[in-house]
């Protein structure tokens, strides 16, 4: 057989781990990302990544990481994958320090630890308030000899547009857009990875980077990848508001004392510190005197959608509320909060020392993604740690990990956690793609050249098509609409009646997609013309979101419908007739719903169905009781 | 329109062509950046003269100021347009693709050569594989850790090689940039190990020699980096490595 060629799409920490994996197994390979990898989206993330490193005598335990991380996901997630991840954890985390990965330390100069949502153990590592840039800085530079050694080529400013697929429905190579000469080609490959990240912007706008669009994902789903759990997006609750992004404002704002309010009296026109303590409304405080300010990210999410958008108290009538930390001294912020607060100052120009942030929830992460599957080890429990189904999607030859895959985090995921999935898929994929080449019987240089001159030509016509086109629909607009959309009914709170609008409102979108024209008709740099194919891409994978949310009817981790709450009965305990009799309900509905949603493109829009859930490590026999 | 933003744009249609200036208003809003503008532009690009053209190509992805891509000239100054905050900016704002890099088009030019020169110095901490290798890496200070934790937050912008006097089209100074990231990799416990490559690499032309100690690199760094502390430093580690090669010889 002819060398054997790989191509990784994606260059965050899945792309580049799998990147690493492939070139280390003595591969080439080809990484393509929409500009250099080291400006990917991974290097936003601040706050860390999770191993249980146990440094603190606090007994933390690699079965508590995996506990904590099937119920954080409602006990959606396959678990056999969850356990081999939080296993691995350590070992990862432990390989980022030996690439000089800048962690945090303690007196005695090891990876210190701190504590992050969802768990009771300091377990998370952190390279000051830079995580994700650390540890993306890490891989790149591990690439980076392996591109001085020739063993990677990085094709940066190519923005991939489909798979290549043979007569049998292998995946054998990608056609890709040069985005400076605007040129489509092909390249051959006998297996192909996706790490493309998550879709933030099909919420118009998210705390991830601008180039979230999920659209490379939407375009394997439309070449017949599966797409599972469309329905899961996590949002945070304290996002500034803004015109291009939706900065994030971590929770440790109100981990430091932080607290959220907002004018009792509706459309008040002062500035918040201005308004008397009195004449404030703590709702958090007095709706959860528990946890209060610190209840978690969907409880307060929600909160914080009921107080403005059910009860009309948003600050100056809007989609507001107010963070507060005023009452803390400078010195306290500074020394805990500097960062974030200085971010606050930077982006609103307003000082968060004597001003209330103003903030509001945010898409912010994609649960759900391209359907990938894991080998089950009999022996452990756990996933094979080399074998060509792990990762792999429902295309053969094609491969997914990062956030653009559905795997680990189930219906919400815990802070901290998908750094570490990004990176432990990225490794997975890449051990996963080296097997499947072992195996392949037939190589990409045997199929014929007519398999890519057909698939480059229709890429290629379609970008004419979208250059000729005059008079037609805005893209931009297109893509606001979507996002309005989104915010109004795929939101924290669904219910049916909203999803129908969302999904009419979505067809007609798709309808003029179908018109985008673009205010840029050169074949240099044209910007316009990618963004117009994301905004349709982005479309069609916002439809499958939507039609997930609205055939499920239950709630689960981050899908709320108040309709199909069930309720625990108060006072009550296990042995209560009523305690009982809502076990029993919580366990018809976990029969009929604990599944995945499974989404396939058709041309008539996404047909959905349900598979298993492998819950063999932790299989749920009660519910939950935070009481 | 009452309030407006008033942008002032050097254009360029491609590596070739003439530049030339185009200016445009939009309606005024608190809490614009530059980036922002930018997008509410791409969606109504017309200009001062009312026609409609093409929308502005740049380059931004984080809008945080935290992945480098933004870097370009506002009002003259290099800096991540992301974080230049409207309210905060004399007006018309004046954009400006960086000048020490080729460009491609409007505000968007290649810095492949700094990507490149990461290779060059070898930026990176060699390892014997990525698996597992069952033994800690080897402990690092809290102070050792803080000052690399500075040099590690370089994004490779390229404000500080456009702010250099020495680095430009006519030199083969591999630019201040470089020098915070061979002292990050030479201050490892095994990085170090390699430290004589990287200074092999910045003993050759286009190395250290050609830094005329101006300091304005430091000056514009966007993530405060002490570029003429590392400087200063690998002055010192390349002499030591001269003396050693000679030595050897
Ligand atoms: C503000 C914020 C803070 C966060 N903080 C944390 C945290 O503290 N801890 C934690 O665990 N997680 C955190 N996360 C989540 C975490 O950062 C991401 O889930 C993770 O980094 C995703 O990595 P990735 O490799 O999958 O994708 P990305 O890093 O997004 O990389 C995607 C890559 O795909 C490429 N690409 C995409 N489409 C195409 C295409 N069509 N053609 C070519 N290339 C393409 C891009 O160029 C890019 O290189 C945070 C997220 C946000 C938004
Ligand atoms: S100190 Fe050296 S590197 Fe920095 S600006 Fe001056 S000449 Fe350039
Ligand atoms: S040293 Fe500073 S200015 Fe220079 S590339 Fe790095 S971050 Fe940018
Ligand atoms: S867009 Fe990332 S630094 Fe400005």
């Amino acid at each position: 057989m002819a060398k054997q060629r790989v191509v990784v799409v994606g260059g965050g920490l899945g792309g580049l781990w799998a990147t690493l994996r492939l070139a280390e197994a003595g591969h080439s390979v080809d990484l393509f990302s929409m500009f250099q990898v080291k400006r990917s989206h991974s290097c936003c993330a601040q706050g860390g990544i999770n191993a249980v490193l146990d440094i603190k005598g606090q007994h933390d335990s690699i079965e508590q990481h995996i506990t904590d991380t099937i119920k954080g996901g409602d006990y959606l997630g396959d678990q056999p994958p969850i356990k081999t991840m939080c296993q691995d954890a350590p070992g990862l985390v432990h390989t980022y320090d030996r690439m000089g990965v800048t962690f945090s330390r303690t007196p005695e100069g090891i990876m210190d630890q701190r504590l992050f949502g969802g768990v009771k153990n300091r377990r998370t590592c952190f390279a000051g308030a830079t995580t994700g840039a650390q540890l993306l800085y890490g891989i790149d530079e591990q690439v980076r000899a392996h591109e001085g050694g020739g063993r990677v080529r990085k094709l940066e400013f190519w923005e991939f547009l489909s798979l290549v697929l043979d007569d049998q429905g292998v995946c054998r190579g990608v056609a890709a857009l040069n985005v400076r000469n605007m040129k489509v080609e092909t390249f051959r490959a006998d297996v192909v990875l996706l790490a493309t990240g998550g879709a933030g912007l099909i919420w118009g706008r998210s705390t991830m980077s601008t180039n979230c669009t999920g659209a490379a994902a939407a375009r394997a789903y439309q070449q017949g990848a599966k797409f599972a759990n469309g329905e899961f997006a996590q949002f945070h609750p304290t996002a500034m508001k803004g015109h291009d992004k939706l900065r994030l404002m971590s929770e440790a704002c109100r981990g430091e004392g932080g607290r959220i309010w907002v004018p009792r009296k509706a459309g008040d026109t002062r500035l918040g510190r201005d308004i008397p303590e009195n004449e404030r409304f703590y709702f958090l405080e007095e709706w959860y005197p528990a946890y209060g300010n610190t209840s978690p990210r969907d409880v307060a999410s929600r909160a914080i959608v009921r107080v403005t958008r059910h009860m009309g108290l948003g600050v100056r009538g809007q989609d507001i509320v107010y963070l507060d930390l005023t009452h803390k001294s400078r010195e306290f912020l500074e020394a805990r909060l500097g960062g974030i607060l200085d971010m606050y100052q930077t982006f609103a120009g307003v000082d968060p020392y004597t001003n209330p942030m103003e903030v509001f929830p945010s898409m912010h992460y994609t649960m759900g993604g391209l359907w990938v599957g894991f080998d089950k080890d009999g022996q452990t429990g756990g996933m094979a740690r080399i074998s060509p189904k792990n990762h792999a999607t429902s295309v053969p030859g094609l491969y997914a990990c990062g956030e653009c895959d559905f795997a680990y985090h189930g219906a919400n995921r815990l802070g901290a956690n998908s750094l570490l999935s990004a990176s432990f898929s990225g490794r997975v994929a890449g051990d996963a793609a080296a097997a499947y080449l072992k195996n392949l019987k037939s190589g990409c240089d045997k199929v014929p050249d007519s398999v890519y001159d057909a698939e480059r030509q229709r890429q290629a016509e379609i970008n004419q098509a979208l250059l000729a086109r005059t008079g037609g629909e805005n893209a931009s607009t297109l893509h606001h609409q979507l996002g309005e959309l989104m915010q109004q009914y795929v939101f924290v709170e669904r219910d049916n009646a909203g999803l129908d609008k969302a999904l009419a409102g979505i067809a007609e979108l798709k309808e003029r997609g179908r018109k985008i024209s673009l205010d840029d008709k050169g074949n240099w740099s044209n910007q316009s013309l990618p963004w117009a194919r994301q905004v349709q891409d982005m479309i069609v994978l916002g439809e499958v979101m939507t039609k997930c949310a609205r055939l499920r009817d239950e709630c689960r981790g981050s899908h709320y419908k108040a309709e199909f709450e069930l309720k625990q009965p108060e006072g009550k305990f296990a042995g209560d007739p009523e305690y009982e009799a809502y076990t029993e309900k919580w366990k018809a509905n976990n029969e009929r719903w604990l599944k995945h949603s499974i989404a396939t493109h058709t041309p008539a829009g996404p047909q959905v169905e349900y598979w298993p859930v492998d819950s063999s490590v932790m299989p749920p026999t009660k519910p939950r009781d935070y009481r | 329109m009452d309030k407006v933003i008033h942008f002032k744009i050097k254009r360029q249609d491609g590596p070739n062509s003439q530049p030339y200036w185009e200016e445009f208003k939009m309606p005024y809003a608190p809490q614009h950046n530059v980036i922002s503008a930018l997008l509410y532009l791409r969606e109504h690009p017309v200009n001062t003269r009312g026609q409609r053209v093409a929308p502005v190509a740049w380059e931004s992805n984080c809008m945080e100021e935290v992945c480098g891509a933004c870097s370009m000239l506002v009002n003259g100054v290099p800096r991540q347009a992301c974080a230049a905050l409207v309210d905060d900016l004399e007006q018309p704002i004046v954009l400006e693709p960086l000048t020490k890099f080729p460009i491609i088009r409007d505000l968007a030019v290649d810095r492949q050569k700094m990507f490149d020169a990461l290779i060059r110095v070898k930026a990176w901490v060699p390892l014997d594989g990525s698996q597992d290798v069952h033994e800690p890496a080897p402990r690092i200070s809290p102070a050792d850790q803080a000052l690399r934790y500075v040099y590690s937050r370089c994004m490779t912008c390229g404000c500080c090689m456009e702010a250099c006097p020495q680095y430009h089209d006519h030199s083969d100074f591999i630019g201040p940039a470089l020098f915070g990231q061979v002292a990050l990799h030479n201050s490892h416990p095994t990085g170090g190990f390699f430290k004589a490559d990287r200074l092999h690499a910045l003993m050759d032309p286009g190395g250290i020699a050609g830094c005329g100690n101006a300091q304005n690199c430091f000056k514009v760094c966007p993530k405060d980096i002490p570029l003429t502390h590392a400087i200063g430093e690998l002055g010192r580690q390349t002499t030591v490595q001269w003396l050693r090669d000679l030595l050897m010889k």
